[in-house]
């Protein structure tokens, strides 16, 4: 059996997108991290522009001219430029040793794909496999943001987050209706602001960004 | 098996262990070039091994006849990979009798002298070294087997050559499992043939040595023929590359000598890259804390595992 | 009778032959000399004579005898079939190897007399030939039960040191643990007929619930005998007890049994296997693999390290064995037989490698009287033989070729790769992590029996008296050199062992690989366009390359060498104490692994007088599992202490409660 060209090159960009997400999780530096990040973005529109290709649906290529600007242009800009402003080139350690985390993401990994499996089953397009896929970045960013301290990897991994729900709604359905994806973008885009907000105003609190200082806060 | 395969199969042999020294020669060039240095020679690792030829050996006392025997097992070791390995041509009736596991195997052979070598004279360095080795060598080595797992589920063989025909033969697919492979595959090299991220090779501050460090106590011909087989290894693994990620160029076992010809200059230019991209991640990267070692190998080895995990879940 | 002359016969005049060895140590109990030189070879005879009469049966049909002894109205039914033959075979093999080596090996003051300990060895061999020819439940059980009885008087030879009478009780314990679940298996295995000969419960109809309930029970007992995580806590403590023979024949043959005796349950006596129970023991199996590796990599005691490694030997056959039962319920009769034999192929390894370590242990002993790895070094110069046999089983008990262990891994490695799909998608995602965690155990036995051997046998003498050391005798060689030739042979000549093999498989599961007509030169166990390994022919292009290398040399070079002091960068002050320690080669594993140990350090400071640096690497399951069960244990005994007066009426008046109360229910 040989698929079509445009899902093979689908596949191949999940694929990347996985490994992307298993580099973000094995990343140590905020920096690289961010970049990786607008790597994700990148691999997304190109994924994205091929379904729209292949499938028709013009739609999506407003979706991927947008997911550029924003993920893979503006997003990383601005964290770039809040880390700068911030100072923290550099994240500590992470809670758990990197090679365990990347242990439990190989189990998330397993769980994922044996949870699209049924849900794949009702899906018509050739990609319906990539939902796997999608599920996992999810879960993956999700695990990063549980296992790191800074305060800046954590929306990295909130906005990763945002990328595998994208990815499930292009590979798997052909996109949402474009409404639903203007306010998720629009979303994102306040949420990143409002959150830049919050780090100043942790720093300025704590003289760090570290996020256990912020167990402090509560009542004993 | 007729005579031309049997001299294509030493054909491959000799070009392996021939060419080794040229590539070593190569990467350290554009090591140099792209750290601002004056270039070596591209011949000076035959020098080197030359001049180490013709000086007098030195044993250490209460040397057991291991430690004398160690180099040029070691070195046959490594050419034995080589007439496993396809690097010319796919037709090697010698890769029938070991496939890619006992290929893992044999290095895995190979790396259990060398570390025996160290211990035996009994010196806190050559110890040390063939401990790392081994702490080195137990995570690249599952690794790399993993690695070879992935393009054997494509391919439904173990043997290296006839993956290497089968993933060339196919109307051009994108496996994107090949892709967590290669990714790991390169993470192996680097940790299996002690380059930068993991270990200096030209490193002479001993605490951070490890190959470096088993080796010490060696010299003259035993040193040329152990510097001689680590240049093998690299082509090695620099061909297992070729044949698993780039498949492309092997003479089938039907080529005549004009095909041959032509493999071998496409051999030439892949090692031509490979070695520049090689150098050109060594000079980007900084050597790891050697406690950062298994971390970076633990990398590779659950990347092979995940592009096996890929492969079988895109497959539906 | 003629069933007896016919082929069962040969098996059963050697365990007779072995019996009367063993009372034949008891006229002169005192006497090293006839124990050593005329009963332990005689005995060895006898391992030779049962290969040789059990190699036969492997390939003809089963036979089955009634013996005129036994139970009252029960006579034993022995039964030798393909599977019994091939266990024999492992057993006369490594015994004979074991027992020449034993008659050089024991001398006087072992603790126990020599003649008895002759009794205990022979009974010992002789239960476990029986244990695998037995056809019924309760010859199996009184096999089985003589074996552990017998062997735990073998670990307490020193009977006099209070830490190897513990380690004897704790073993006996298990035993007994174990063999209630094998005789509880058993009885669910009977099917509510009540007869107890397999014949019988091979008729019998098992619901899905109760089949697993005995698949289960079995694994649990031969489990507790062959050390399967969590009931492998013996292991490390009886071995090192035990003298190194008694530890060789432990761990290479009676584990074996235990293997045997789950085969002979999951596919001989039931007639259908459940696909989870597969899963079930794979993962067991695995798990099992990788903690005894990780354990074997810190442990600073030569036969503990042996001891753990041959825990990790046992998961991989069990990891074999569920892959084996998981491919035979998706209905893949190739793979389930490949899974098969790779698990008999590394059962045969083992024995005969983990023996040839066990026994070099011995004779490191005895010349230097330490165990421990942080007081030897540099043996190999003083013990020769020892040394170079010794390398051989390191060799191919690290699974490298050309030797024998690389045959049974390269086989079991090339089952979990050409997995199809697998009809349950959930096992389907698992088989890679399994292939991956076998391939991360062989990479550590391998580093595993590198700190073994170097820190044994290479570099300097880390004490001076090891100058002293002695090589060992001529007996003991013969038994190394015997088991050594075996690791050789086995792996260059698997295709053949792997036809021999075969028809254990078309036994147990009906078919078998199809090996008829293949060369005998290449293993090749599918097709050979899909992997082919042929020792030989990759042996000699090995041996030729290495010969022209060593001829080039010779040629180019004028061949002067020097001995001068070792170099090492020059540092003047050089010491045998400056060597890795064995706890020094473990760090990296200790540091890599750290959550799977519980530690306990003793770190010198600056200004210590004395500085003391000690680690020990406790086992976790001790302490979660063990202790917890004890405890309930003693406050159950100390509940049921209660009823206990010392009054004699008050006995009495419990015996006639217990009788009213027995006459209401029954009538």
């Amino acid at each position: 059996m040989t698929l079509p060209w445009s899902a093979q090159l689908i596949h191949l960009s999940a694929a990347l997108l996985l490994l992307l997400s298993f580099a973000m999780l094995a990343q140590r530096r905020v920096r690289s991290l961010v970049n990786l990040f607008a790597a994700q973005g990148a691999t997304l529109v190109v994924s994205t522009v091929i379904v729209a290709w292949s499938s028709g649906q013009h739609h999506l290529y407003y979706s991927a001219a947008m997911t550029l600007v924003l993920k893979v242009f503006l997003l990383p800009a601005i964290l770039h430029r809040l880390i700068r402003r911030l100072e923290v080139q550099w994240d500590t350690e992470t809670l758990v040793n990197i090679p365990t985390v990347l242990l439990i993401g190989l189990l998330v990994v397993i769980f994922s794909f044996g949870l699209a499996q049924p849900i794949s089953q009702f899906a018509d397009t050739v990609t319906r496999s990539t939902l796997g896929i999608a599920i996992a970045v999810v879960l993956l960013a999700f695990l990063m943001m549980i296992t790191r301290r800074k305060a800046v990897s954590q929306v990295v991994g909130f906005l990763a987050m945002e990328n595998g729900l994208f990815f499930a709604a292009t590979s798997a359905t052909y996109g949402m209706p474009m409404v639903v994806e203007l306010g998720i973008a629009l979303d994102v885009l306040v949420g990143v602001f409002i959150l830049g907000i919050f780090f100043f105003q942790i720093r300025e609190q704590f003289e760090s960004l570290d996020l256990h200082h912020l167990e402090t806060l509560k009542e004993d | 098996m007729n005579a031309i395969t049997v001299l294509t199969q030493l054909l491959s042999v000799l070009i392996g262990v021939a060419l080794a020294p040229l590539f070593l020669g190569w990467v350290n060039q554009c090591r140099a070039w792209l750290s601002n240095r004056t270039a070596p020679s591209l011949l000076q690792p035959y020098r080197t091994i030359r001049k180490l030829l013709h000086k007098d050996a030195v044993i250490a006392e209460g040397a057991s006849p291991l430690f004398r025997a160690v180099p040029y097992l070691l070195f046959g070791a490594m050419a034995t990979a080589a007439a496993i390995v396809p690097s010319l041509s796919t037709a090697l009736p010698f890769g029938k009798s070991a496939d890619a596991i006992a290929l893992v195997g044999l290095f895995a052979t190979a790396r259990v002298f060398i570390a025996l070598a160290a211990m035996d004279i009994g010196t806190a360095f050559g110890t040390l070294g063939a401990r790392r080795e081994m702490m080195i060598g137990f995570l690249a080595e599952p690794a790399l087997l993993m690695v070879v797992f992935t393009a054997s589920l494509i391919v439904g063989s173990t043997e290296l050559p006839v993956m290497a025909e089968t993933l060339a033969g196919r109307a051009v697919a994108i496996y994107p499992s090949l892709a967590f492979a290669a990714v790991a595959f390169v993470m192996v090299l680097l940790a299996e043939n002690a380059r930068i991220p993991i270990d200096n090779p030209t490193t002479h501050l001993e605490l951070t040595m490890i190959h470096e460090a088993m080796v010490l106590e060696y010299s003259a011909r035993h040193l040329a023929l152990i510097e001689w087989a680590s240049a093998l290894k690299l082509f090695n693994y620099a061909c297992i590359g070729f044949a698993l990620f780039l498949p492309w160029g092997l003479a089938p076992a039907s080529a005549g000598a004009e095909g041959l010809l032509l493999a071998f200059g496409l051999l030439l230019l892949k090692l031509v890259v490979a070695g520049a991209g090689l150098a050109l991640m060594e000079t980007l990267s900084a050597k790891l804390r050697i406690f950062r070692a298994p971390e970076f190998l633990a990398m590779a080895f659950l990347l092979a595992v995940l592009g096996l995990l890929v492969r079988l879940l895109l497959r539906s | 009778m003629t069933a007896l002359m016919a082929g069962i016969g040969g098996p059963l005049a050697v365990v007779v032959a072995w019996l009367l060895i063993g009372l034949a140590g008891l006229l002169r109990p005192q006497s090293t000399r006839i124990v050593a030189r005329v009963l332990f070879p005689l005995g060895a005879a006898g391992g030779v004579a049962l290969m040789a009469c059990a190699f036969p049966a492997l390939s003809a049909d089963p036979i089955s005898v009634t013996l005129p002894l036994g139970l009252p109205d029960l006579p034993f039914h022995l039964r030798l079939d393909a599977l019994s033959a091939f266990f024999l075979v492992l057993l006369g093999v490594a015994s004979a190897g074991i027992s020449i080596f034993s008659a050089g090996y024991f001398r006087d003051g072992e603790g126990t007399a020599p003649g008895l300990l002759c009794l205990q060895y022979h009974v010992f061999l002789a239960s476990m030939a029986l244990v695998l020819m037995a056809n019924d439940a309760y010859g199996f059980m009184v096999a089985w039960e003589t074996m552990a009885l017998s062997s735990y008087f073998l670990v307490t030879t020193q009977h006099r040191i209070a830490e190897i009478r513990s380690a004897g009780f704790l073993y006996l314990l298990l035993a007994h643990v174990g063999a209630i679940s094998i005789l509880l298996s058993f009885g669910v295995l009977q099917g509510g007929q009540w007869q107890f000969a397999f014949d019988a419960m091979r008729q019998a109809q098992l619901s899905p619930t109760w089949a697993s309930a005995a698949f289960f029970l079995a694994l649990f007992g031969f489990g507790a005998k062959a050390g399967l995580v969590p009931l492998h806590v013996w292991l490390p403590e009886a071995h090192p007890a035990a003298p190194s023979p008694v530890s060789a024949l432990m761990s290479g043959v009676m584990l074996k049994t235990a293997l045997y005796g789950v085969l002979r349950v999951s596919f001989d006596l039931l007639h259908a296997q459940l696909w989870w129970w597969g899963a079930v023991a794979l993962a067991a199996g695995l798990f099992t693999a990788l903690f005894g590796v990780v354990f074997a990599a810190v442990q600073t005691d030569m036969k503990r390290l042996l001891a753990y490694s041959s825990i990790e030997n046992i998961g991989i056959a069990f990891a074999a064995f569920g892959l084996a039962i998981l491919f035979h319920c998706s209905g893949m009769p190739a793979l389930a037989a490949l899974a098969l034999a790779a698990m008999l192929y590394h059962s045969l390894n083992h024995a005969l490698f983990k023996s040839l370590l066990f026994l070099a242990t011995g004779s490191v002993l005895h010349a230097t009287h330490e165990r421990s790895l942080g007081k030897l070094g540099g043996l190999i110069r003083r013990m020769p033989w020892v040394a170079w046999t010794a390398l051989i089983g390191t060799f191919a008990i690290a699974g490298l070729p050309p030797l024998n262990g690389f045959v049974s891994e390269w086989l079991l490695l090339q089952s979990f790769l050409f997995t199809p799909q697998l009809p349950q998608p959930f096992a389907n995602m698992m088989i890679p992590l399994g292939a991956a965690a076998l391939a991360l155990t062989a990479a550590l036995a391998a580093y595993v029996m590198v700190k073994f051997y170097g820190v044994v046998f290479l570099g300097q003498h880390r004490e001076p008296q090891l100058a002293e050391a002695r090589d060992c005798s001529v007996l003991e060689r013969v038994g190394l050199v015997w088991l050594s030739v075996g690791c050789v042979l086995l792996g260059l000549v698997p295709a053949w062992v792997l036809l021999q093999i075969d028809r254990v498989n078309v036994l147990l599961l009906g078919s078998g690989l199809e090996l008829q007509g293949r060369s005998v030169w290449a293993l090749v166990p599918m097709s050979s366009e899909r992997a082919a390994y042929s020792p030989i022919v990759f042996l000699l292009g090995a041996v030729l390359v290495v010969g022209l290398t060593v001829f080039g040399v010779r040629r180019l070079y004028h061949g002067r060498v020097r001995r001068a002091p070792a170099w090492d960068c020059g540092y003047p002050l050089q010491t045998s104490r400056m060597q890795d320690t064995a706890e020094g080669f473990g760090q990296p594993i200790r540091h890599i692994f750290e959550p799977f140990f519980s530690m306990r350090r003793e770190l010198p400071t600056p200004f210590d007088k004395a500085p003391r640096y000690r680690v020990e690497v406790l086992d976790r399951f001790w302490a979660a599992l063990y202790l917890p069960i004890a405890r309930a244990v003693l406050r159950v005994a100390a509940l049921v202490g209660r009823l206990q007066h010392g009054r004699i009426g008050i006995y009495l008046l419990y015996s006639f409660v217990t009788l009213i109360a027995l006459l209401v229910i029954v009538l």
